[in-house]
């Protein structure tokens, strides 16, 4: 394969130059640098270590995913923990090495693609170089004779290749250079939009480099539990876990409010699957802005809220059981919902009440919730549901009484009890609206019904919509690299010394090609004189 | 029929494609262990121009070498085997197409929802753009016995393992993003696979025509590599089919991203499962890369289209049972 043409179609392609060292100094030595940077070698070599420094963030726990798991790996591996920690392999794709390989590949991508945009802007509007002389050397050639005279084969050739859009040597420059000197040839050359898709597939994973770090710079995420018939407003304290972007500030909480009127969850009632969850839904009323108008939306998974630029998401659900809580003195000293950790997937769920103004002692229970209660409870497992609707709401309670600790300063989880200043005065199970008086006359609790809670994730992603455009763009120009191909053809009809002309046509491509053959046919086949077949030479 | 008939059915001509793929693969091991070089020895013909077949005699050429020839050499008959073993694989594949078809009947939507439906899917994905690429290209015959011993593979662990009850779908993967990302990824993946599968050959074959060269060929991977197409060609399928699929992958994320943005509130997370999409996807943006890269097509391109394959299987079974993550049809 004629390597200099080669050579000529994908130029620019800038490789390590070689060795042409005379110790040029510290600028040379720059220079030196910055040629291997952006040379395709050094693209493969930065693209593998990407692909290589992503794999332990699939393989140990993520702070960003899910932080209780890094914890529980840490006490697991005490040795080798730390160490892993301190690689930031707990925080991959915030880890300063992730961010060095990407920063590196995308400064080589800068430096090797921008000088490729100026270049082909520049010959936009070049011209095809001149037929060579020697065709056969061609990947693709095909030659005949015909008795047609060299220049209509010429102008049906010209004509051909116009109507497929090539773009064409005008005569006037390949008699000026002189070098096709044999016979009379046209030069053609097609397909630019292969350089245009990848400068254009190149330029858009800049882009969405950029709308990537513009949204978590500037954007934040937080998720909340909201108990049904509860609001939530955008403020920060209304968060139980929120998560900035570096560049966040509290003027990019959009000032929306909404409240969950209604939580619903179905669940597959027969089948193989019974029991597996059918459908979530949450119907809520939101406003824009305080003192907008008031609407209703219904949130869904994979429906999320639009509101104000943030989007509202259901990650998750479980039960809500509700309680009135009645101390010694007669008087009301709880009466709310209380969110509960489902533990499996029938919805057993978990949780505890406290209640610290309770007289004469402050007041605790343990609570398991069965949204479908059991005929009968294993004491080896305690009570587990049969069914995770709430077909037949049921709670057990263990109550105690004490010093719940609350004032020790000591941060509490609250789904915990501590214990260790308490007594314990009985269990017992309640279902809805049953009330059960506590001993000693410590007061009596009543189970008021079983709602739900959602998980809610609300994200604000200022970048999005600048990753989305970019990688359509990037989409469109891969496709656009891929389907076409930068390629010539040539054509020239030489006189031959009995009256004949020797017809050849001949076809380059810039990478292999499987339809350049058919091209340079096509273009056979509109010749005069033709035949059926014609040689093939590779 | 009731939708359990419909499984039941969808099972039977699973089982069906199982019991012809191997009677395929025993066709392909035929036509390699009787085929002794001849393919070599047609690629090494002058290749035929689309032109058409027809011997004409033009109007004679002496002048120059320029000559007008060439009929259709007609096809050897150690052929036969490999012949029997396409005919097989036809049959195989409009038996997986009937499984999917069947599937899809029972559970009352697309049948891909679970690893187990996703397999069968691929598989008849696989063998559908095999059989139908032969026509137009006739190398891609070749590569028969790897489709049909890897498409065998993949449906024995998706019986065996991943088998999966006609069910319903969780809440999670209700969306029509699920259908659009899961479909470029199925057929993406097929076509990854079958250019990956021609880098594995492309390597027996490149080794046997070095080690010919050097006269020292002889062991049983050159026995092999003596049976295969010349390695310019199983490159050149390999880079058709990769640069094909490399595009519609990246949809694939990309759709996967839009999807996770409305189910999780971000539209990339490093999930596992999307940590070794992006790494598939970045093996093969480099093996695009090293094809463009003097001294790294051939050998070391071919590695990396391996190594590509390596991660795709991983991020397709490894992921599910290795790491715990939000994708959730990991079967049970
Ligand atoms: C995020 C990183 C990158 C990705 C995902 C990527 C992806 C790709 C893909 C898929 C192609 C194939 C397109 C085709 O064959 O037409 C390609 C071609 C190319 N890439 Fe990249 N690339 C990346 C970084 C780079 C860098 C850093 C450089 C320069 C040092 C570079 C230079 C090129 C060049 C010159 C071509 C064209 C090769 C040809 O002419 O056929 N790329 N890239």
């Amino acid at each position: 394969m004629p390597a200099d043409q080669l050579n000529a179609l994908t130029k620019s392609e800038p490789e390590a130059a070689p060795a042409r060292q005379p110790a040029l100094g510290i600028l040379g030595g720059l220079r030196w640098m910055w040629r291997q940077l952006t040379s395709m070698r050094t693209a493969l070599i930065l693209l593998f270590l990407m692909a290589l420094g992503s794999v332990p963030g699939s393989v140990f726990p993520q702070r960003g995913a899910s932080p209780l798991r890094v914890g529980q790996y840490l006490q697991d591996h005490t040795t080798i923990g730390p160490w892993l920690d301190r690689l930031s392999m707990f925080d991959v794709y915030a880890s300063s090495w992730f961010a060095a390989i990407y920063l590196l590949l995308m400064v080589s991508l800068a430096g090797c693609i921008l000088p490729r945009c100026l270049h082909y802007a520049r010959n936009l509007r070049s011209v095809p170089p001149a037929t060579p002389r020697n065709l056969a050397r061609m990947p693709e050639h095909r030659s005949f004779y015909t008795t047609a005279i060299e220049s209509d084969v010429v102008d049906a050739a010209i004509a051909s290749l116009r109507r497929a859009r090539f773009r064409l040597r005008p005569a006037a420059a390949s008699s000026d250079t002189g070098v096709s000197d044999v016979g009379s040839s046209v030069a053609a050359e097609k397909g630019y939009v292969h350089e245009f898709g990848n400068l254009v597939f190149h330029l858009s994973i800049l882009l969405l480099l950029v709308g990537v770090a513009w949204g978590s710079w500037f954007g934040y995420r937080g998720t909340v539990i909201i108990v049904e018939g509860e609001g939530f407003a955008n403020t920060l304290t209304q968060y139980d876990d929120f998560v900035p972007g570096r560049g966040f500030s509290t003027g990019l909480l959009a000032p929306f409010s909404f409240t969950m009127d209604a939580f619903d969850a179905k669940f597959l009632e027969d089948g193989p699957n019974r029991g597996q969850p059918d459908q979530y839904t949450a119907d809520v009323t939101y406003r824009e802005r305080p003192g907008a108008e008031l609407q209703a939306e219904r949130i869904e998974v994979n429906k999320p809220l639009g509101v104000n630029g943030a989007k509202v998401f259901l990650l998750g659900h479980g039960y809500a059981p509700a309680f009135t809580v009645r101390d010694g003195e007669g008087i009301v000293v709880f009466s709310g919902a209380v969110p509960a950790l489902p533990q499996d997937p029938a919805f057993t769920s978990e949780t505890v009440v406290k209640v610290p103004d309770a007289q004469p002692e402050q007041l605790g229970f343990n609570v398991t919730a069965t949204p479908t209660a059991p005929d009968k409870v294993d004491p080896a497992t305690g009570p587990k549901s049969i069914f995770p609707e709430a077909n037949d709401p049921r709670v057990y309670l263990g109550a105690w009484t004490g010093d719940l600790g609350l004032d020790s300063g000591v941060p509490q989880n609250v789904y915990q009890l501590d214990s260790s200043d308490m007594e314990q005065l009985g269990r017992k199970d309640l279902g809805v609206g049953e009330t059960w008086t506590l001993p000693d006359g410590r007061g009596s609790i009543t189970f008021d019904g079983l709602g739900e809670f959602a998980n809610m994730q609300v994200a604000y992603d200022p970048g999005r919509w600048l990753a989305l455009i970019a990688t359509v763009a990037a989409m469109v120009g891969i496709s656009l690299s891929l389907l076409v191909r930068r390629r010539r053809l040539w054509v020239r009809a030489t006189a031959d010394v009995d009256g004949r002309t020797l017809v050849e046509v001949a076809g380059l491509a810039q990478t292999e090609w499987a339809a350049l053959a058919q091209e340079v046919d096509a273009v056979v086949g509109e010749l005069p004189g033709a035949p059926a077949a014609v040689e093939v030479r590779g | 029929m009731s939708s359990e008939t419909w499984a039941y059915t969808s099972n039977a001509l699973v089982y069906s494609t199982i019991i012809v793929l191997s009677f395929a693969l025993l066709a392909f091991a035929a036509d390699l262990a009787v085929g002794t070089g001849q393919k070599r020895a047609d690629a090494a013909k002058p290749r035929r121009s689309s032109l058409g077949r027809q011997a004409t005699s033009g109007s004679g050429g002496n002048a120059g070498g320029a000559t007008v020839t060439v009929a259709a050499p007609p096809l050897p008959d150690v052929q036969r085997w490999a012949r029997v073993g396409v005919s097989l694989t036809t049959l195989a594949a409009a038996l997986a197409v009937g499984a999917v078809i069947t599937r899809g009947i029972s559970v009352e939507r697309p049948p891909w929802g679970n690893m187990y439906e996703f397999t069968v899917t691929a598989v008849a994905t696989m063998l559908v753009i095999w059989v139908a690429m032969l026509p137009t290209r006739p190398e891609w015959r070749d590569l028969g016995i790897l489709v049909v011993l890897f498409n065998l593979l993949l449906l024995g662990v998706a019986v065996l393992v991943l088998y999966t009850e006609a069910a319903q779908l969780v809440p999670a993967l209700k969306s029509y993003w699920l259908w659009i990302h899961v479909t470029a990824a199925i057929i993406a993946s097929s076509v990854f696979t079958v250019g990956s599968l021609a880098s594995v050959l492309y390597l027996f074959s490149e080794r046997y025509e070095r080690r010919a060269a050097a006269g020292s060929a002889g062991d049983v991977r050159d026995w092999i590599g003596a049976r295969l197409p010349a390695s310019d060609q199983l490159d050149k399928v390999a880079y058709q089919t990769i640069s094909f699929a490399f595009p519609l992958w990246f949809f694939a994320v990309v759709a996967g991203a839009v999807w996770a943005e409305d189910a999780w509130g971000r539209y990339w997370g490093w999930d596992p499962k999307e940590v070794w999409a992006f790494v598939t996807l970045v093996i093969y943006a480099a093996y695009l890369h090293a094809r463009a890269t003097a001294g790294w097509r051939g050998r070391r391109a071919a590695i990396i289209a391996i190594v590509g394959l390596t991660a795709f299987l991983f991020s397709y079974f490894g992921v599910n049972i290795f790491f715990v993550g939000l994708h959730s049809y990991g079967g049970t």
